[in-house]
């Protein structure tokens, strides 16, 4: 097969979508969405309100069925990915109900949950895994804290914890970036290479193009269906970008506050 | 209304009324069925479900009533009504575009009224009064039975699954995106709701169980910033309001389920005046403890 020629085909495909339709009661959602992610990359996921993102983080959580085509995650199907942990999503922070009497060590725990016994008992390994998650978001010394009294920049770190974690090898960000402080964007920045070398892969939804630019190695490009796909820099023309946007052309920000880090 | 307990030595009035069996009874009774109650009403209130909780209370009604009437566990038909109610408010939902509040009010009261069109036709022994008001102090022994059989059941579930419930009610996207199956969870809580709906009906009735599934919550939800201290103090603040109301019902005559509830809300608004932090006179105002 001549695909093999090229190195990188030979890297594992984390994520494997084939196809993929997703209509909700007729309303079509999502149509012919193909899209390859290979272990060990940043992917921003970019488009419009309602073009399509969270429908296909939907689809890769198994919580909508595609009504044609194929999901793959780690060459399993979606509900075997789930249950080995395979998928970590880190919500929005305003999808949180942020009064819910839980600590930040308890939330990161529930990313061990899957992986306990049906009582869901921590043992050893798992405060091990927590504690080690909270160390690399820099909020082992908040663990006690409620998960309320954090700042939005906190709680997402806190979120993101319970993904390591969990040890998940694909992770579903959904604007990650909204209302982040400069300290918490440099962190998490970092964290993304970390994961990125251990081999995870991290699908990033935004509508911000200048943090896809800093962060992500591919990009893609979707409204309904995937316009582009591919490395950033090939990938985010104008032309494809006005595609992506319907016609009028966002002016990427270059990203002034970012470059003086 | 008596006050005559209010000049007896505080021995006596805890140790007079013990001397009866219906009050041993009834303080048994409604201590158990207030702290499965209160443990419930954590989720309750963290998942935004108290006016769930007053449908499914009311909605039992007719299945109350029509278990006794063909001589059937009145449970049974409680928890068949319930459930039954919950799967149809989901239903209206889905294909109307009534929203879900209206839907709530909309089916709980046919159910409701059903159950009284029904109390009135099908001439039994029914006493409606018991049904509506609860009656800890003249309960049946085959009764008392089925409420612990159906309190066992509903802590047993609270206990296997409470950190699948409260993930639940915290963020249901990741339960189901590491496998649990949340449909069965869901399901799960409206079920044992159904049931504790039944437990506290014994108590104080139909009209008031709703309290008994979501004051203690709220009570004890100002107190703490912890879920597994949550549990505790809503079982105690429960428990106590039960213990507590049952004497002061014995001690002034009056109505056995108003006087709980009435407890359960004394509590609530010391709690709501007094909470060290989210008390509204904010005693400790330090925030970073």
């Amino acid at each position: 097969m001549d695909s093999y020629r090229n190195n990188a085909d030979l890297d594992f495909l984390r994520i494997e979508a084939d196809e993929l339709c997703v209509d909700y009661n007729g309303n079509l959602a999502l149509y012919d969405a193909s899209l390859k992610l290979k272990s060990g990359c940043v992917c921003g996921l970019v488009g419009m309100n309602g073009a399509g993102k969270t429908t296909f983080f939907k689809a890769l959580m198994g919580f909508v069925r595609p009504s044609r085509g194929k999901i793959l995650i780690n060459g399993c199907s979606v509900s075997e990915a789930q249950k080995d942990q395979a998928v970590a999503y880190v919500p929005q922070n305003e999808c949180i109900d942020c009064s819910f009497p839980v600590s930040v060590w308890d939330v990161v725990m529930m990313g061990r949950y899957g992986a306990m016994n049906f009582l869901r008992m921590p043992r050893e390994s798992d405060k091990r895994a927590v504690i080690d998650a909270l160390e690399r978001v820099e909020l082992l010394e908040f663990r006690k804290r409620p998960i309320g009294s954090l700042s939005g920049g906190q709680r997402k770190r806190a979120f993101l914890a319970r993904a390591i974690a969990q040890r998940a090898s694909v992770l579903l960000l959904d604007e990650p970036f909204a209302g982040v402080d400069i300290r918490t964007e440099k962190l998490m920045s970092e964290l993304f290479l970390q994961l990125r070398q251990d081999g995870r892969s991290i699908l990033i939804s935004t509508h911000d193009l200048s943090h896809v630019r800093e962060f992500c190695d591919v990009v893609v490009l979707i409204n309904k269906t995937v316009l582009a796909y591919g490395n950033t820099s090939e990938v985010f023309t104008s032309e494809n970008l006005s595609m992506t946007f319907g016609g009028m052309t966002p002016e990427p920000i270059s990203g002034s506050i970012s470059s003086e880090i | 209304m008596h006050l005559s307990f209010l000049s007896t030595s505080p021995y006596s009035f805890l140790v007079d009324p013990l001397s009866h069996e219906f009050m041993r009874r009834a303080l048994m009774i409604s201590s158990f069925v207030g702290g499965v109650c209160g443990l419930l009403s954590c989720y309750m209130t963290l998942k935004g479900w108290a006016l769930m909780g007053d449908a499914v209370s009311h909605a039992v009604m007719p299945g109350v009533v029509v278990a006794y009437a063909l001589g059937l566990p009145f449970s049974l038909g409680a928890f068949v009504f319930g459930v039954g109610s919950v799967a149809l408010i989901g239903f209206v939902k889905q294909k109307s575009r009534v929203k879900e509040d209206t839907v709530i009010g909309l089916v709980f009261t046919g159910f409701f009224a059903l159950g009284l069109v029904l109390v009135s036709k099908i001439k039994s022994n029914i006493d409606l009064m018991h049904i509506l008001f609860g009656s800890p102090l003249g309960i049946s022994d085959s009764d008392v039975r089925q409420t612990i059989f159906i309190c066992l059941i509903v802590v047993s579930v609270l206990i296997i699954f409470r950190r699948d419930l409260m993930l639940y009610c915290f963020d249901a996207t990741h339960a189901r995106s590491i496998g649990i199956n949340t449909a069965v969870l869901h399901y799960l809580l409206l079920s044992i709701l159904s049931l504790a709906a039944v437990a506290g009906l014994q108590t104080v009735g139909i009209i008031l169980v709703v309290a008994m599934l979501i004051t203690p919550g709220a009570t004890a939800y100002l107190l703490t910033d912890r879920f597994d201290r949550m549990t505790i103090l809503a079982v105690i603040s429960s428990v106590l309001s039960s213990v507590l109301g049952v004497y002061i019902s014995y001690w002034s005559d009056i109505e056995t389920g108003g006087s709980i509830v009435l407890v359960q809300t004394t509590l609530f608004l010391l709690a709501f005046l007094f909470a060290p932090r989210y008390g509204i006179l904010k005693l400790n105002n330090s925030t970073n403890t």
